[in-house]
């Protein structure tokens, strides 16, 4: 097997069943147990952990510190900080429009902040390249919201592609991996249909098994249970657990479903008003005794959470339906 | 208030094309890749050109129809309806093939090629390749738009054939024109420079068309209002730039 690239130093010949070489005993936590790997602080930057105290530097995949971003006159952070550790599930919950998508793409390099630093395996986003970022997102697979499957490739050619860009892999080999990356979302019968064919579920686990056919070190999910039946969300839900406990990666998980995140997640972090307001296990954020997250988790309508947008009209249009 | 508007009017467009010029710069750069992957471009070929064309050979027909037509009644009025066959001939190769085709091209492969790669952009396909470390403008931007420039001269030479079928349709068979007149009078009178020049402007309306559609597609905003307005801004700068270009072409043959 050749990888051009070189990233690769793992075996790519893995389902989601088997192990793939990486040292996964500090990713097997179960959820809600936040023990950290080492006591040894390296980095004073990341010695505030709002999560647990404290973490070793190679332990850290993902540091956002003091991120602010937003665009038009809209300010989406305002000082964001957040650290997400090596193996294992970090969830980001919050109410629609709080920017937990947009947070994502600021891990990925998609955008950049307007101030503050995002590092990713020890490297800030913004000193790199285009091709030193394109090398960081190898490393990375992400499960879109709807899929994002392409759409003029059926179901194989799909999962396949990564391999095809990024390798010069004999079409045999290409055909076993994809083949057994299919069977681990249970759709290796699916291969040959089109994205057209495909349920949101079905679509879902084909991006997923897209998303791990590189091997990843890390698996971002965007809202991976929005819209699914209750047969295809439990499925995602004990996917996304096996990639984390069978292959040690380490899951970034977006997401507003409060319940089916609490049963996988080992961090949750809440934000709410371009802020996380919130971190710990998702049973310490359960057992909170503040506002916004009994509101949050409750699903109130009543709250510091406002129901309606703000308005930035005056009283006048309000009360008096005067444009003036 | 009316210099405000002309200005930000200089301004946008300045800002527009210096953004089309970067961005020519970008798929320019990510052409060498993806001729490396011919299979990309072959099928891109095919999606422009094989697909339009049945609308090219209709339009080639009549276009050519309607010049024999016009022309034998503009000719009879000298007596000199024998050279029918080099006007339609000059008309088409020079003139009518690559601007009609192009116009066509525009509404046909053009709008279908930004809708495609706007509906890609909305459904979150380029960002999952940005994601997956592939970079678009190699995989989808560059294919397409050399796709789009070998198909158009392509398109234009069967617009001729076709259109000199449809004229030959006319003149001789329905006009009465000598058959024999015809064919030698266009054989004697056509030069290669002629065909070139159609050549020439056929590869820069492809160019041109190909590289607004292209871009309007790529930078649509993700929603079904932006790939639409992004489809009309397509068929009318197409429409505006190929007449433009064919002026200064036109002019600089002379």
């Amino acid at each position: 097997m050749t990888i051009q690239d070189g990233s690769l130093n793992a075996p790519v010949l893995n389902g989601a069943a088997v192990g793939n070489g990486r040292p996964t005993g500090a990713s097997a936590q179960a959820p809600g147990d936040s023990t950290l790997a080492s006591d040894a602080i390296t980095n004073d930057a990341i010695a505030d952990d709002v999560v647990a105290g404290g973490v070793a530097a190679g332990d850290l995949v993902v540091d956002v510190r003091d991120v602010h971003y937003g665009f038009a006159a809209r300010s989406i952070f305002n000082g964001l900080d957040i650290k997400v550790r090596k193996g294992r599930i970090t969830a980001f919950m919050g109410p629609s429009g709080t920017g937990k998508t947009t947070l994502l793409r600021l891990i990925t390099g998609q955008i950049a902040p307007s101030r503050g630093k995002v590092v990713v395996w020890g490297q800030d986003l913004a000193t790199l390249g285009r091709s030193e970022i394109y090398g960081l997102r190898k490393r990375m697979g992400m499960l879109f919201q709807n899929g994002a499957l392409l759409t003029d490739l059926d179901v194989y050619e799909n999962v396949a592609f990564p391999l095809r860009e990024h390798t010069d892999l004999p079409e045999p080999l290409i055909r076993t991996i994809v083949l057994t990356k299919l069977h681990s979302v249970g759709l290796r019968g699916a291969a040959y249909l089109m994205p057209g064919e495909l349920s949101g579920g079905m679509a879902r686990r084909v991006a997923l098994a897209r998303a791990i056919v590189m091997d990843p070190e890390v698996l971002i999910y965007d809202e991976p249970f929005v819209g699914l039946d209750p047969i295809s969300l439990g499925v995602i839900l004990r996917l996304i657990r096996q990639m984390n406990e069978g292959l040690g990666i380490t899951s970034i998980v977006v997401s507003h479903d409060v319940q089916e995140l609490a049963t996988i997640a080992h961090d949750s972090y809440l934000m709410s008003g371009g802020k996380i307001v919130a971190s710990g296990t998702p049973k310490e954020l359960a057992a909170s005794g503040l506002e916004v997250v009994k509101q949050f988790m409750t699903g109130s309508d009543d709250g510091p959470v406002p129901f309606h947008f703000p308005t930035t009209k005056s009283y006048r249009d309000q009360l008096l339906g005067d444009d003036e | 208030m009316s210099a405000v508007v002309s200005d930000n009017l200089v301004v946008g467009s300045l800002r527009k094309i210096g953004l089309v010029t970067l961005f020519l710069v970008r798929i320019l750069g990510q052409c060498g890749p993806a001729l490396a992957r011919p299979s990309l471009v072959v099928h891109q070929i095919f999606n422009a050109g094989a697909r339009s064309l049945v609308i090219i050979m209709l339009a080639g027909l009549f276009v050519g129809m309607v010049l024999a037509l016009t022309g034998i009644d503009l000719l009879k009025r000298f007596g000199s309806e024998d050279v029918l066959g080099v006007a339609a001939a000059l008309g088409l190769i020079k003139e009518l093939g690559p601007v009609v085709t192009a116009l066509l091209f525009a509404g046909r492969a053009g709008t279908s090629l930004t809708s495609e790669i706007g509906l890609m952009r909305a459904t979150d396909q380029l960002t999952a390749m940005e994601m997956m470390a592939v970079d678009p403008m190699r995989y989808v931007a560059a294919p397409r738009f050399l796709g789009g420039i070998i198909a158009m001269p392509l398109l234009a030479g069967i617009f001729d054939i076709v259109g000199l079928f449809g004229a030959q349709l006319v003149g001789v068979q329905m006009m009465g024109v000598n058959a024999g007149t015809f064919w030698s009078q266009m054989q004697g009178s056509v030069h290669i420079d002629d065909v070139n020049e159609g050549i020439i402007k056929s590869v820069a309306f492809g160019f041109a068309c190909t590289l607004i559609a292209v871009y309007e597609g790529y930078n649509a905003a993700p929603t079904a209002e932006g790939v639409g307005l992004a489809t009309t801004r397509t068929v009318v700068a197409s429409a505006v730039l190929t007449l433009l270009i064919d002026y200064l072409l036109t002019a600089a043959f002379l």
